[in-house]
């Protein structure tokens, strides 16, 4: 085992000075002078219609209006994996918040009170606003030109229909395997939509310069993906890759709503047309809500057939997304979850039916978790139910199936090292899961939950990192990456990193949020792949360094190369005690020899990672044949829950989740995770969702009617447990966990409850009026 | 317009604001202090806390014209002689991820703390309620504003 001095320890974060001071800055924070524009965006009320005429005249006249811009300036597509979007809505709108235009001003007072007099007429079409009613025969069309719509070539769109892409796994036979067993488990399980929620609401502004420079500030999750696609989108315009310039400062939260393009695109758009004025747009807490992405919702479908001995024989899922009116990153939450919705389980015969939907809500896009809690909630509640059914401890249970290193995947893969077990037997005694429970307090019951939770990154296979590291006089250093801090401590992890390899302290070392031109390529920080994909990179750069450093004392001081080794900032040799070279001496300077001349230079290194085996070629009908996934992240969880009886109020006790990170680079950062996650999971279960009326229209965008919990919601005890089977291909070993956290918490509140009521509630959210309603109706 | 004065971080400073022009916007935009932040715009979220003649109050919510003559202190004047205790602990242990409710919760934590220097863990998260985190779970940072108890 190596001996790690950075690595593995709980270090401050490198930005925490910043943060904590107040000095550092978010986009909304730069200015811009004088010469700053305001766009205020006019949005459809509608859910469905066509855009007869847009009237903008008045507007206009208004004092200090600079232009008003509509669709027909933007005739561009866009999109991440699919082109369905318009930069702004052209001869139809598919949602209620839709940008139908912009109104630019000097003010953004005068800018809101013009949008208000642009006039839109519309003539009104059926809404589609559910989708098992989407995918009905002689549906109403969102997207009619969907067959020739450019895609990803993993996606599969039916044409003339509503379903966008259908992810197919055809594993085994699972019809025969559900006659051969003893007992089959159907039943549907429904999950509302949610939102992200991050305190810093989306913020862009866009500046095209008179030498016909793009640049785009931007709180963001993805600048070299956002600089790609206003790329693809604006080549009409003649503006090319090294015209665009993304900076991204530090980002109040993304949880995946900051990843891809939504409104950064309206900023890049509209600088275009304002030639010299940098434009900004910063949503309001209501545009948040209704016109970023938003976390998909689904009606499950799930049969499971069990032996008496307690092993599945198969699993049959279909899946029904409502995915919204553009699925450009939607649907590949969809094909995610199509692969793996199975979940931890070793399952010979298996059909999964992924389906996206389009409907007239808002789009869907990339939530923490990417579609696993969605199916978890489902699944995990299933494995409960069966486990009750053979009388078995639902714990137990799941041992008899869950899946080990080298098992085969619903896609014909193979399952990766992991610590499943490990997690499961370690949440099972700090829970003290056999103890019998007996509230003290009449009124009050106790309930157990427990479940299992995996996933794996989702991503393009050839999605990669790069770093680049240079020395400075002091030997401190700079690392240019342009993966995104986006609160997980990405940017401490790199330093600890580069620090192992370079023996150079992590808080002499300076690692900040991009500029895509200075900083080399990075796809997107999404995925839970950062760590682990990132990582990789600048480890082999600093490993890069060590390289040019080892052969220049091996040139200059006849050395060998193989007996040197890196220190305390120090050049040490195995075979010469007495040689101790600081790093300071030479990284820039070189180092002088004999003749008085020097060698060397500054040191300055690259790394770059793509996973090279990872492939999405497979059959479309079966899904055999790929390796979509790089790798997954498993992990077990369990809570204590306090139940009112009367009132149906729930608090949860005690929360137990461990989680195999393969090496926890910094447990301090780990553990953040862990507890954050869990509230973000036990949020959507206990307290939220979007609640839309039969028009469309989101009901709920704000803080006062969507309720995230506070500091008073909190679980009264929190343990976190971190496992560590090392990731082969990871750097230290390390694998991704951030979004893992918020798995498990909806299906063990589900199985509290029932533990604690014997009431099943099989939708989210399960609210204190539901588990009471529940309660009610049961006596 | 209307001439106001603001002593802002302890100086005094004049500017001209309109009859409905925000606090937090005011500090923001013509005063320099970003350290408030814009959340939600309607007084749910807190991270535009600030302190207002020694109480800690949300800058969306009030005019700035009602702040004339009045004093107002945000993180940067509470960092201006070094960082407190509080904000040491916040960095030693990891308290905040993304930042952004940071400076919020910074004014509110330190205000509980300097009417009630031996709060209950009860009182601590009493005194944050009104401060969202998304990030964190608060428990980082309920653990640092405990651990600088007198």
């Amino acid at each position: 085992m190596e001996d790690l001095k950075f690595i593995g320890q709980p270090i401050t974060r490198i930005d925490g000075k910043e943060k904590v001071s107040g000095a550092a800055i978010y986009a909304d924070d730069i200015d811009f002078g004088p010469n700053l524009l305001y766009a205020e965006i006019v949005e459809s009320p509608h859910a469905h219609a066509i855009i007869k005429s847009i009237d903008f005249t008045d507007a206009l006249k208004v004092d200090g209006v600079i232009n008003v811009f509509t669709g027909k300036d933007f005739p561009y597509k866009f999109g991440l994996y699919m082109k369905d979007r318009y930069i702004f809505a052209q001869d139809r709108v598919r949602f209620v918040g839709e940008q139908v235009a912009a109104v630019v001003a000097r003010c953004p007072k005068v800018a809101k009170r013009a949008a208000q007099l642009v006039k839109v007429e519309y003539e009104l079409l059926p809404a589609v606003l559910d989708q098992m009613e989407a995918i009905k025969e002689g549906a109403d069309l969102l997207h009619p030109d969907l067959g020739d719509y450019v895609h990803v070539p993993w996606f599969f769109p039916k044409a003339k229909t509503n379903i966008a892409h259908w992810r197919k796994i055809r594993k085994g036979d699972s019809d025969k395997a559900f006659k051969k067993a003893d007992y089959v488990l159907e039943d549907t399980y429904n999950v509302p939509r949610y939102a992200h929620c991050a305190i810093e609401t989306h913020v862009a502004i866009g500046k095209f310069d008179h030498s016909g420079r793009l640049t785009v500030w931007a709180s963001s999750q993805s600048p070299f993906t956002q600089r790609h696609l206003f790329a693809e989108a604006l080549a009409p315009l003649g503006i090319t890759h090294k015209d665009i310039r993304v900076i991204a400062p530090h980002v109040g939260g993304g949880f995946g709503g900051k990843a891809g393009v939504t409104m950064e695109i309206l900023s890049a758009a509209l600088a275009t047309k304002c030639k010299g004025n940098p434009v900004k747009i910063r949503w309001t807490r209501e545009q948040e809500f209704y016109n970023t992405y938003q976390r998909l919702g689904v009606v499950c479908k799930l049969k499971i057939g069990i032996k008496k001995d307690g092993t599945i024989t198969g699993l049959d899922h279909k899946i029904y997304w409502d995915a919204g009116a553009y699925v450009e990153y939607g649907a590949n939450v969809v094909n995610a979850v199509g692969l793996s919705a199975i979940g931890p389980y070793r399952i010979p015969n298996v059909t999964i039916d992924s389906v996206c939907i389009y409907t007239n809500l808002p789009p869907g896009g990339a939530y923490r978790g990417f579609g696993y809690s969605e199916f978890l909630f489902g699944l995990e509640s299933h494995m409960n139910r069966i486990a009750k059914h053979l009388n078995m401890d639902p714990i137990e249970f799941r041992k008899l199936n869950a899946i080990k290193e080298g098992d085969t995947l619903a896609y014909g893969a193979h399952m990766n090292p992991n610590g499943l077990f490990d997690a499961i037997n370690k949440v099972k005694a700090e829970i003290d899961w056999d103890k019998e429970l007996k509230s003290k307090n009449p009124d009050k019951v106790l309930g157990k939950g427990f479940s299992l939770f995996w996933k794996a990154p989702a991503m393009p296979p050839n999605a990669s990192s790069s770093a680049f590291l240079k020395f400075n006089e002091d030997a401190s250093l700079n690392i240019l990456v342009s993966g995104m801090d986006i609160g997980q401590g990405y940017l401490t992890v790199m330093a600890q990193i580069a620090a192992e390899v370079l023996s150079v302290p992590p808080h002499k070392i300076r690692v900040e949020n991009p500029d895509t031109d200075r900083n080399p390529y990075e796809w997107q920080t999404v995925a839970s792949h950062i760590t682990w994909s990132c990582g990789n990179a600048v480890k082999k750069a600093a490993l890069d360094a060590k390289d040019q450093i080892f052969k220049l004392i091996e040139r200059t001081h006849y050395l060998h190369y193989d007996m040197l080794y890196l220190e305390d900032e120090k050049v040490k040799c195995k075979t010469k005690p007495d040689f101790a070279l600081p790093l300071k001496d030479f990284v820039i300077n070189g180092i002088q020899v004999e003749d008085g001349t020097f060698k060397g230079g500054p040191i300055i290194a690259r790394g770059v990672f793509m996973p090279e085996f990872s492939s999405t070629n497979a059959d479309p009908e079966t899904s055999q044949g790929g390796h979509p996934n790089v790798h997954y992240t498993v992990g077990a969880a369990a809570l204590i829950l306090e139940i009112d009886k009367m009132t149906g109020k729930m608090k949860v006790l005690k929360a137990v989740e461990a989680i195999d990170c393969g090496k926890a680079l910094n447990p301090d950062l780990v553990k953040g995770q862990l507890t954050g996650g869990l509230l973000q999971g036990l949020a959507t279960v206990l307290y939220e969702d979007m609640r839309y009326n039969d028009k469309g229209k989101l009901l709920n965008p704000n803080f006062t009617d969507y309720k995230l919990p506070t500091s008073m919601d909190i679980p009264d005890e929190i343990v976190p447990i971190i496992i560590e089977v090392p990731q082969p291909d990871g750097p230290y070993g390390a694998r991704g966990m951030g979004e893992h956290t918020m798995l498990p918490a909806a299906p063990m509140i589900a199985n509290a409850v029932e533990n604690a009521l014997g009431v099943r509630i099989t939708s989210m959210p399960i609210t204190a009026e539901k588990v009471c309603m529940a309660v009610l109706s049961k006596k | 317009m209307s001439k106001i004065h603001i002593i802002l971080n302890g100086e005094r400073r004049s500017l001209h604001v309109e009859p409905n022009d925000i606090l937090l916007d005011v500090i923001r935009d013509k005063m320099g202090a970003k350290s408030p932040k814009c959340g939600c715009d309607r007084g749910d979220c807190g991270a535009c806390t600030i302190f207002l003649n020694g109480k800690s109050v949300k800058s969306c919510n009030i005019l700035a014209i009602e702040a004339d003559e009045q004093e107002i202190v945000t993180l940067e004047g509470l960092s201006e002689n070094g960082l407190t205790k509080l904000q040491e602990k916040f960095i030693n242990m990891n308290s905040f991820q993304c930042g952004f409710c940071a400076p919020g919760i910074t004014i509110a934590a330190t205000e509980l703390l300097n009417h009630n220097p031996n709060p209950t863990l009860d009182d601590v998260k009493e005194a944050l309620s009104g401060n969202l985190c998304r990030c964190t779970g608060y428990t980082p940072i309920l653990d640092a504003i405990m651990s600088c108890k007198k």
